[in-house]
Parts: structure tokens; C-alpha cells; sequence
């Protein structure tokens, strides 16, 4: 299919290379204000307390200070789901929320005057899991909220959000079942997703109700719209892109720094800069979800789960925006991997006094998938049955289905994906390698090996609408108007190269407008995989538009239909004939065709991604290193070789297979405070420790749009972290069960040392 | 900032402390001190190099001198510029990013034009300190093992994982100089 095209799957470099290679390339921190101010935020030493007192007036005086915001000074914005967390409130809720905002001349005199503001807490009682939040007469975080859990579902999802599972009969299932497991399980390491580039934002207000947002989101028109909400609906609301230092899902929302700017610039009447330091990013910007199942699963022999049962609880943090949505998706996801025609898993969302949770890679359907394989490891232990066989067996096939977000039930209309789950474990040598439950397979010493295996698919890979217009110009060119900012999928790249195959001229000749909601049409943001079928047929729908309308136009000057018309590099001709053509030029000197393209989202196919790991476990030191991963995926064409090599090897980092390794957030139990808020304290992989990695990735035309084309680069990381707990449980011969495997979990589950 | 001349040892003890310093082959002297326009002793290099240079190449993430985003070449060796002081650098010759391209005939260095060859980055923000690092040590060590290269960029934090890239880029620049 591939060499049929001129430009899809083709290895052209990447329209921004030049300027990324040259430091060129501008990201939020590197642009320039006029009488810019930078603010700065005072942070909570207290994991829950009032503010009985804040004085200001030091602060104020200091030379240089603009402004000395508090909770007084807040115009009654907020956020939340519900909305109900004000961007400066009274009540603190966890270290490091927001005290007060200060803007400054300089950087260094804002981080002086947060020292001279004077606060006194009355300090509450406080609550930093899940069992303490749920504990009867547990302090509340919310009034409004008792018992610490939140609603379900979210408006955003529409009236029936899906808060659940539940379909069949879980009796009749358990009693056709050979065999039951049963527990709880958790994957609350809360590992941080943690982009290089921090989060920030620049805001100019204009009197009286408007303000400009230069974010490091990758989604501006998600930007606007979640703070369209937090400004109380009253303010009219530019935001505009750049390049984005990598975001993993986390900085499609970044509305409490962006508020953070926007009223420090309505304080001062200038722009004002708010960069989070690397430690505010880490303690105070979003983390992941936790998330801990009590559920009940039954198979029979054959493999096939007969009913799944339980409760997921979900710790998000002292508040949640999106919480309620990653619960909707996350559970459609586990319908995805796991065919059951019986379910009753409901779920509770409970807040407690650590950071918020907020949107990372994985979007629920890791952080639940993480939580129920290992209870599905048990019983297929039971069952003696073979991982592989079990995870292929059950995710979704055509003829098959699952409810999404929407509360809906949906026909799957996509492709088997069996296929290229055989050619993953054909690659990995699954088969050879498989010795049994507890069994390593190989052993050398103190050393031994042991693989895994994981599986994942979403349906989000339609999710949201979509919008564009592709300009076509006289002169040949044509311009995308788009609000995607370049996060590092090189997205950007493909939607130009998208739209050149479509019009048939070289990437080279199409300019895209930067992502700014002034100039561009609304664009949900590259996020949930959704840029490849839900982007890109936005834009081949603009560049098609366009060309229908200069057929048209062309069509009488070449005395024929505009059916009977195709163009190439700026030339339009008869098909039949192409030698009768017309440039371009001639629609007109004075005149530019633009088209119109909308994707209405499509929840009836789902991507997929299955990981196999194999680890070796010295059981003197505990230590383990992950030697080898396959990934098995078919994306139906590809695109962008270069983007998919590098988005499937990011299955590692950003809080992927690692979090179940070595990464995770720590938190003192007892006040609350994040211990490894920093890139030295927080486990990363670096160069020296990378494991081979290997990419089955096949092209069985998928029915998206006219380049049959799926996207996957959000759920490579997904199906990591329980392949590797999987992995190392077989490799040792016994069940680990909590993420990350630190040497201390190793050394505890072989008996070597109390923990 | 005032570019003053480049033989630093022919001028008198000033009065106002001074800190000179050259830059991608252009020589910058400051007055040390707090008030505006001057270079205060707490401020680093990464700095001075974005906020009073506008060399925004040079990226900063950790702060804190473990990411290596904000490496950049000093007389030779790549420092991290968030952990080097500017009044430090007196005397010192700084090679950033934006000074890595042939000055007379605007060509890529070869790693540059590697790294895009192989497309050894995603988001890019690690870009400019991974390809600094890698350029120093390609200087120092023209003929590394893989296993070396590893090693000399294991300082520098890549969260998309474009390691793979980022070690074919480096490999085929060795390869192409043998």
C-alpha cells in the first residue's frame, strides 16, 4: 500500500528538524515580552490548614513587587470536577498549594517577597490515601464533598458518562467460571510522567474582559475552553502554542498556572511569566492517578473470562479535573483487553491531601490495566493457562465491543489484532521462553530471567471533534490552519504531510498557521492517540474541501466536470487527458480557496498495543534490569517511520514500563511532603541502562480515513509496568505485587530481608 | 552589556569588578554588581546566556545540574551552564547551540545535521544540551564504542526516549569520520 504514496511513510525529516537541531526552536520560556513581569507563588508548608492571616504588606513594599495576590484577591474563579477548587482559596489542601502570587520586576525579587508574606495556618488534621480519606469521621477536604469522594462522571462526557461496568449477570458468570482469584491490588507509585520542559504560562490581560494565554500545552483550544469554565464564563479568551519540551498527556490541562498568570497580569495591567521551577513542577503541577482494585475474576479453562467483579477505587489527589474521565476510559479500556460478558465494577473517586491527579499517557486504562492483570495472573495461574493465549484471546475482535465514555455501547468495527500479536511473540520467542507460572526461564547463579507480557488498546483514537481549513494559493502552496502546538510526536510534520499527499504537493510548499485560537478553528489537542485517524482527518477533510471547490472553479475553463479532474504539484487536469491542465494561478491572482475540515468523533475502533518484557533479577542484591522489550502493534499504514520508532520507544520512560522498575513519587506519610521532588531523587533511565528494544509494527489497512491509518503512540507505555511485575514474580518464583520492583520488594518476597 | 575589546590582559584594573567572557566567537564584558544591567555574582551562566545574551538554545529544566539540558561547551569540555556561575567564566571561551554552525558558510556541524538525518529527538528540549555534550566529546574522543558514547551521555535526560536515535546520529558521525 505504502509505495503507492509519494509522501505517507515516506522518511522525510521533520519540518521543524532545522530548528531544534539549531536551538532555534522556541519554546514557552524562550519567548520575548515587553515589560514583562515574573510571578511567582507562595507554597503551602501544610498538607491541610486555614489561613487564619496573611499579611502582605512587606511583600508589597518591596522594591520591584507589582503585585501581592491572596485568596481575597481571587474573582471567584475556579476549577475542578466539580467545579469547586478556587485558584486561591482559604483552605490549603496539600504541600505546595497555592498560598498567594506575587509579580515582579525580576524573578529574584518575586522569590524575596514570597518570603516576607507573613501567614499564619490553623493546621487540620490530614489524609494521604485512600484507606485514611474512606476511614468513617476522616477529616474532609470538601465540605461539600463527605466521605472525601467525589461525583461520578463528567459533563464533559455527556449525561450517561460511563461511572462503571456493569452488563450481564456476575453470578451466573463466576458459577460457569473453572476457576475464581480474588484480591486487591494497587498501582499507586504515582509515578510522574515529568517532561523536561516545566510547565508555565504568560497571560496579558486587557480591560475589561479579555486575556491572551501563551501556554505549554500542546492543546490551546483545550486551554481556552477549561478556563472559559475556571473565569466563570465572563472572559473572552486567546491562547496560543509553541513548541512543547514533551508532555506525555500532562499539559493539555495547565489552567491553574495559566489562572495564576492571567490574574497576576488583571493585577498589574502587563504580562506577567510564571514558570514552575522543576520542584513546583514536580510537587505542584498534576500526578498521576492512583488507582487500587478489590475485584473478583472467574475463567474458565479455555481462557475466556466468565465475570469480572469489584470495586476501583481512585486516589485523585485533593482534587480532580479530568479524574472522572480517566475513570470513563479506563474502564471501556479494560472491555477493550478483557471480552466478558458479565461485569458489576463500579468505582470510587476519593480526594485526598497530596497533589492532584490529573491527565498522564495511559489516561485510566494503564492505571486500572496495572491494577487487574496481576489479579488475572492468578487466575490463569490457577488455570495453568499461558498469559499470551489469555490477553490474545480476550481483547476485542470484530463482532465485538465495548461501552465507552459516552455511557454507549460500541459495535468494534476495527481490524484482529491477533495477527500481530503472533508476530510480537514469534519475535520476542515467547513461546520457547514460557515455562510455566513462577518459573524463570532461565537461571544463571544468583541470577534469574523471567519474561512477561502485556496488552492494551483504547478507543479514544477517534475521540473528540476535530477541525481545520487548508488554504490553497495561487502559486501552488496551501497553508493548514491548525491549533496543534508540536509536542514531540512530529504530528505537526504528518499533518502536512497528510494534506501534500492529499493535494498531491510537496510538504515543502504547505506552511501551517502557529496554534492560536484566534486564527484557527477548534482543535481538541493531540492527546489519547487521537492525532493520526482524529487530526489527521480533519485536515485531509480541509484539503479535500479545497480541492472539491478549485475543481469547481477550474472545472468550466477546461470545458469538463469537475468529477473528471485530479491535480498534481500545483496543476490541475483532466484525468483522462493531463494535457489539458491549468496551474493553479488560475483560479485567480486575487483569490485563495480554503476548505473546511471536521472529524465527528468515532468510538468504533481502538488501537493496540502488546508488550512483551523479559528481566533478570539478581536475588542477592535485589537489583533488576529489564534486558529486552517487544512491542507488537499494527497502525494500518504508517506514516511517519522515524515518529512511530521513536513514540514506541518512549514505552520506557515517561512513567511507562520504569514505573514499575524503579520510578515513583514518594511522599512522607506523615506531613505529606513529596521526598524526591527533584530530577536528582526521582529515578530516570538513562543512556547507560537502555534495553534492547524491538518494534513489530504491521500494516493491515484499518478503517479510518482515505491513508487507513491508527494512531499509538500514547499507549505504548501502557501494557509495560504489569508485563514487568509478571516478569519478575516468574523470574524469583513468587508474586510481587506492588509497583515499582525496588531491590527491598525483591529482597522481601525472596525472604531475605523484613520490610 | 558592551562589547569591549577582546585582549582582555592589555586593560587596567577597573574600578567596577568585570566579568569578560566570549561567546560563540563574540566577546561580551559586564559590570559585576546587583544593580540592572549588570551581572549579579548568584547569576549562572545558563542565565546570562538566555536572559542577557538571548541565546535561548540553551535549555534549562532541572536546575540543579542533573539533566544536562543546559550543557554547553566551555574552553572545550561540556559544562552545565545552571551550575556554573558567570562570574566564573572570565577569560572563558563558550561555545552554545546557536554557535555549533560553520560561521563563515552557515553549514550544520555534522552532528546537527545527524541528528535530523536520524531524527534523534522528539520534543527537542533535550536537543541542544545532548548534541553539546556529545560534540565535546566527539572532540575529545573521535573514535568512542557505543558503550562510551553511552557513558558520556548519561548525564542528559531524554523523557520521549529518543536514546536509540540519539546513539545512531552520534555513531554514524564517528563512522563517517574514519
Amino acid at each position: 500500500m505504502g509505495d503507492s504514496y509519494r509522501y505517507i511513510g515516506k522518511p522525510i525529516p521533520r519540518r521543524d528538524a532545522a530548528e531544534i537541531v539549531t536551538g532555534a526552536a522556541l519554546y514557552l520560556d524562550d519567548l520575548k515580552f515587553q515589560n514583562l513581569l515574573h510571578g511567582k507563588a507562595l507554597r503551602s508548608p501544610h498538607a491541610h490548614a486555614l489561613i487564619k492571616r496573611i499579611d502582605k504588606s512587606k511583600a508589597e513594599a518591596l522594591p520591584g513587587v507589582r503585585a501581592v495576590l491572596t485568596w481575597e484577591d481571587n474573582p471567584g474563579w475556579k476549577g475542578g470536577t466539580p467545579r469547586n477548587v478556587p485558584v486561591l482559596d482559604k483552605k490549603v489542601r496539600y504541600v505546595g498549594d497555592a498560598v498567594a502570587l506575587v509579580a515582579a520586576t525580576t524573578e529574584a525579587i518575586a522569590e524575596e517577597a514570597l518570603d516576607l508574606i507573613e501567614v499564619d495556618y490553623k493546621i487540620l488534621p490530614a489524609v494521604f490515601d485512600i484507606d485514611s480519606a474512606l476511614k468513617p469521621n476522616a477529616p474532609l477536604i470538601y465540605d461539600e464533598h463527605p466521605d472525601n469522594i467525589l461525583p461520578g462522571g463528567t459533563i464533559a462526557f455527556g449525561p450517561n458518562c460511563l461511572k462503571g461496568v456493569v452488563m450481564g449477570d456476575v453470578e451466573k458468570g463466576f458459577a460457569e467460571a473453572d476457576v475464581v482469584a480474588e484480591g486487591t491490588f494497587g498501582y499507586e507509585n504515582i509515578p510522574n510522567a515529568l517532561p523536561a520542559e516545566s510547565v508555565g504560562a504568560v497571560a496579558m490581560w486587557e480591560e475589561p474582559n479579555k486575556v491572551t494565554v501563551w501556554g505549554a500545552s500542546q492543546a490551546p483550544y483545550m486551554d481556552k475552553g477549561s478556563l472559559f469554565h475556571v473565569f466563570n464564563r465572563q472572559v473572552e479568551i486567546r491562547c496560543i502554542g509553541h513548541h512543547v519540551g514533551g508532555s506525555f498527556g500532562t499539559k493539555i490541562m495547565c489552567w491553574q498556572v495559566q489562572a495564576y498568570a492571567a490574574l497576576l497580569s488583571r493585577a498589574t495591567g502587563r504580562p506577567v511569566k510564571v514558570m514552575f521551577t522543576k520542584e513546583e513542577h514536580m510537587s505542584s503541577f498534576v500526578l498521576r492517578i492512583g488507582s487500587r482494585i478489590r475485584a473478583k475474576v472467574g475463567m474458565k479453562r479455555d481462557g475466556s473470562i466468565t465475570a469480572i467483579q469489584g470495586t476501583w477505587h481512585v486516589d485523585s489527589g485533593y482534587y480532580s479535573f479530568t479524574t472522572q474521565s480517566q475513570v470513563a476510559v479506563g474502564s471501556g479500556e479494560l472491555m477493550i483487553m478483557a471480552q466478558c460478558p458479565n461485569w458489576d465494577l463500579k468505582n470510587i473517586v476519593v480526594v485526598t491531601n497530596r497533589n492532584a491527579s490529573g491527565i498522564t499517557r495511559g489516561f485510566g486504562g494503564q492505571e486500572l490495566k496495572c491494577s487487574f492483570i496481576p489479579l488475572l495472573c492468578l487466575a490463569m495461574e490457577k488455570a495453568d493457562l499461558d498469559p499470551f493465549d489469555v490477553l490474545k484471546k480476550n481483547f476485542v475482535k470484530p463482532g465485538g465491543g465495548y461501552f465507552w465514555r459516552d455511557g454507549n455501547w460500541y459495535d468494534y468495527r476495527g481490524i484482529d489484532y491477533s495477527v500481530a500479536m503472533d508476530k510480537g511473540a514469534k519475535q520476542f520467542g515467547w513461546k520457547e521462553k514460557w515455562k510455566g507460572w513462577l518459573k524463570p526461564t532461565a537461571v544463571s547463579g544468583a541470577r534469574r530471567r523471567g519474561i512477561g507480557v502485556g496488552v492494551h488498546g483504547n478507543a479514544d483514537v477517534g475521540e473528540d471533534a476535530a477541525e481545520a481549513y487548508v488554504q490553497l494559493d495561487p502559486n501552488g502552496s496551501a497553508t493548514i490552519f491548525l491549533c496543534a502546538a508540536e509536542h514531540g510526536t512530529g504530528q505537526k510534520s504528518n499533518y502536512a504531510r497528510m494534506a501534500a499527499e492529499a493535494l498531491q504537493i510537496s510538504p515543502d510548499r504547505i506552511s501551517m498557521t502557529p496554534a492560536d485560537t484566534l486564527v484557527t478553528p477548534f482543535e481538541f489537542g493531540p492527546v489519547g492517540s487521537r492525532g493520526t485517524y482524529a487530526i489527521g482527518s480533519a485536515v485531509i477533510n480541509a484539503a479535500e474541501d479545497a480541492k472539491r471547490r478549485l475543481f469547481e472553479l477550474v472545472a468550466p475553463k477546461l470545458g469538463v466536470g469537475s468529477q473528471d479532474l485530479e491535480t498534481a504539484d500545483g496543476v490541475v487536469f483532466v484525468k483522462s487527458q493531463p494535457e489539458r491542465n491549468l496551474k493553479w494561478r488560475a483560479m485567480g491572482f486575487d483569490r485563495t480557496i480554503t476548505g473546511h475540515g471536521r472529524f465527528e468523533p468515532d468510538f468504533t475502533l481502538c488501537n493496540c498495543m502488546m508488550s512483551f518484557v523479559e528481566v533478570e533479577v539478581d536475588t542477592e542484591t535485589g537489583k533488576v534490569i529489564l534486558l529486552r522489550v517487544v512491542l507488537a502493534t499494527d497502525v494500518g499504514q504508517i506514516i511517519d517511520p522515524q515518529g512511530l520508532e521513536g513514540q514506541l520507544n518512549g514505552c520506557i520512560g515517561s512513567a511507562g514500563i520504569d514505573s514499575a522498575i524503579f520510578e515513583e513519587t514518594i511522599l512522607n506519610p506523615s506531613s505529606g511532603h513529596i521526598l524526591n521532588a527533584n530530577l536528582i531523587d526521582y529515578k530516570w533511565r538513562t543512556f547507560a541502562e537502555l534495553p534492547e528494544i524491538e518494534h513489530v509494527a504491521l500494516e493491515s489497512p484499518i478503517p479510518t480515513h482515505r491513508y487507513h491509518a491508527v494512531g499509538v503512540g500514547e499507549i505504548a507505555t501502557s501494557p509495560g509496568p504489569s508485563a514487568v511485575l509478571m516478569a519478575v514474580s516468574n523470574a524469583v518464583g513468587c508474586w510481587l505485587h506492588e509497583y515499582p520492583v525496588t531491590p527491598n520488594r525483591v529482597l522481601k518476597a525472596l525472604g531475605k530481608i523484613a520490610m | 552589556m558592551t562589547v569591549a575589546n577582546p585582549n582582555r590582559d592589555t586593560r587596567k584594573a577597573p574600578k567596577t569588578r568585570r566579568v569578560g567572557l566570549t561567546v560563540n566567537g563574540q566577546y561580551y564584558q559586564f559590570n559585576i554588581g546587583s544593580e540592572s544591567g549588570e551581572i549579579s555574582p548568584t547569576h549562572t551562566l545558563s542565565w546570562t546566556l538566555r536572559e542577557r545574551l538571548g541565546l535561548t538554545g540553551t535549555k534549562v529544566s532541572c536546575d540543579q545540574g542533573a539533566c544536562g539540558c543546559c550543557a554547553v561547551i566551555m574552553d572545550g569540555r561540556a559544562v552545565l551552564s545552571c551550575k556554573v556561575l558567570t562570574i566564573e567564566c572570565d577569560g572563558k571561551t563558550i561555545t552554545t547551540i546557536e554557535g555549533l554552525k560553520d560561521t563563515k558558510t552557515g553549514a550544520l556541524d555534522s552532528l546537527q545535521q545527524a541528528f535530523i538525518d536520524h531524527t534523534a529527538f522528539q520534543c527537542g528540549f533535550c536537543t541542544p544540551g545532548m548534541i553539546m555534550t556529545a560534540r565535546a566529546f566527539l572532540n575529545e574522543n573521535p573514535r568512542p564504542t557505543e558503550g562510551e558514547i553511552k557513558e558520556a551521555l548519561s548525564g542528559n535526560f531524554c523523557r520521549c526516549i529518543s536514546h536509540y536515535q540519539v546513539i545512531r546520529a552520534v555513531m554514524s558521525v564517528v563512522e563517517k569520520g574514519k
